[in-house]
């Protein structure tokens, strides 16, 4: 069971590093919405600071959101999915793997730009160490989500933009409770709650989601 | 006696069925909103506490959100039915349900709005309940888009179904996200439900409209399943023999 999770993570590491631009598409689609909102909203520091919270966890939810539409959608094309569907190793274990490495290509960028953005909005030391961990508790829960309504609309037309119909709604927790930790803790606030919170979301649709990912993937490809 | 519980499990049984329905929910949601509604506008006090005429639209606002959930939990029953038992039908009513659901849904948000504006001199406010009903049409329009996304109708049956599931699994923590967005110091704004307050006249009224529109639910979504299963079923040879009788009478 490690072994097909290993051998999966380093595979599609592996192919997502021959393609590069995929990669950097999604962070510099991050990095370029966040830099748009100061022209947009104007670059009064006290406005920015107030909020970047809400802007960059909105860019993250459209970034990880966007390249969902990649996670099973090349495997499914040239058959490889079919294959992983009849093997006999456990499918639950194969989604975990996908969507790791698709969190390690997408979401774990985010988190490492992440401190640069805060500088772009003047925020302080403190507010920038909760955002990247905000960041980095939040983005799996994304991907982890997100594949459930990858897999559901694997082959579909228009797959992208119906993934956000079906995808963002659920997201709402997520952006609250992740933007939420950031302005507490810029306001003096206590934000360990909204971490702990963040935790717990990641531990249940760890637990969760992979087998509705796993069910998706079965229905959409009979 | 055997009561034989799958007879109307089939789409050919169900059919001559939803023939006999339609016709008694349409007279008991007509008697029953007419009915509730002229309760509600002769019958009751001008004044509800400090709000005057405006407040009547409760009789449709209430109703109209009640059946919004209800209507949301009825097609992830359906959903969920067809899922374990893998039959059409049942698959045929979430899908029916949906539209009916998001219909209520906007209802409730429009109505909403005008009684907002009379009551608070707003249209929109980010309430938790406002905005819980918004993300309920959202679901809705997910489901939907779905549906009809896909060609195969079994896929997308199966697939719109699941995503109704995970939908319903999430709504507790959404709701509840939206109504505590501060875990630390977690109290409501929005006023508690005040059922039990209100004065006699105006709580039957409104209770008798929300029964006329839970009747005037079952009516339209057994129309709407009624399409979806011609609609189906085209090649099967009991559909045919139909379309054929319905000719021959003509």
């Amino acid at each position: 069971m490690f072994t097909i999770f290993k051998t999966l993570l380093i595979r599609d590491l592996t192919l997502a590093m021959r393609r590069k631009t995929d990669v950097l598409s999604a962070l510099f689609f991050f990095i370029i919405v966040i830099s748009l909102f100061p022209l947009g909203a104007g670059i009064d520091k006290a406005v920015l600071q107030k909020i970047a919270p809400d802007i960059v966890w909105v860019a993250a939810l459209l970034a990880s959101m966007l390249a969902l539409e990649r996670l099973f959608s090349s495997d499914y094309e040239d058959g490889t999915l079919e294959q992983m569907l009849i093997s006999s190793q456990p499918l639950t274990v194969i989604v975990l793997a996908k969507v790791f490495a698709h969190w390690l290509l997408t979401g774990l960028p985010l988190v490492l730009i992440a401190p640069l953005v805060g500088l772009q909005y003047h925020l302080d030391n403190h507010a920038i160490l909760i955002m990247v961990l905000s960041i980095l508790l939040g983005t799996p829960i994304l991907s982890l989500l997100g594949a459930i309504g990858a897999a559901l609309t694997l082959g579909l037309r228009g797959g992208g933009i119906l993934i956000a119909v079906l995808i963002l709604p659920l997201y709402i927790p997520i952006l609250i409770y992740g933007s939420g930790a950031v302005s507490a803790s810029m306001m003096q606030g206590e934000s360990q709650a909204y971490l702990l919170l963040l935790g717990a979301f990641l531990l249940l649709s760890l637990i969760f989601t992979p087998w509705a990912t796993a069910a998706a993937l079965r229905i959409s490809s009979e | 006696m055997k009561i034989n519980w799958f007879k109307y499990s089939a789409p050919s049984t169900f059919y001559p069925l939803t023939h006999k329905l339609v016709p008694v929910f349409a007279g008991l949601a007509f008697l029953l909103i007419m009915g509730g509604l002229y309760w509600g506008f002769f019958q009751t006090p001008d004044l509800l506490t400090d709000q005057k005429q405006y407040y009547r639209i409760l009789y449709v606002h209430v109703g109209a959100a009640w059946m919004s959930m209800w209507l949301y939990a009825v097609l992830v029953f359906w959903a969920l039915i067809g899922l374990i038992f893998n039959t059409r039908l049942a698959y045929m009513l979430a899908a029916a349900t949906a539209p009916t659901g998001a219909i209520f849904t906007f209802l409730t948000l429009w109505t909403g709005a005008f009684w907002g504006k009379t009551s608070w001199g707003t249209y929109w406010d980010w309430d938790p309940r406002m905005t819980t009903e918004l993300i309920l049409l959202f679901l809705y329009i997910g489901y939907m888009a779905l549906q009809s996304a896909i060609d195969d109708s079994r896929r997308s049956d199966r697939a719109s179904a699941l995503l109704a599931t995970v939908g319903l699994v999430l709504i507790p923590i959404i709701f509840w996200s939206v109504n505590c967005p501060d875990p630390n110091q977690c109290a409501a704004l929005h006023q508690q439900s005040s059922m039990s307050q209100v004065e006699g006249n105006i709580r039957i009224a409104w209770l008798v409209t929300a029964l006329g529109f839970w009747m005037f639910a079952f009516m339209v979504i057994l129309m709407r399943v009624k399409n979806i299963i011609l609609q189906r079923e085209q090649h099967t040879t009991w559909v045919k023999r139909l379309i054929c009788s319905n000719e021959g009478q003509q």
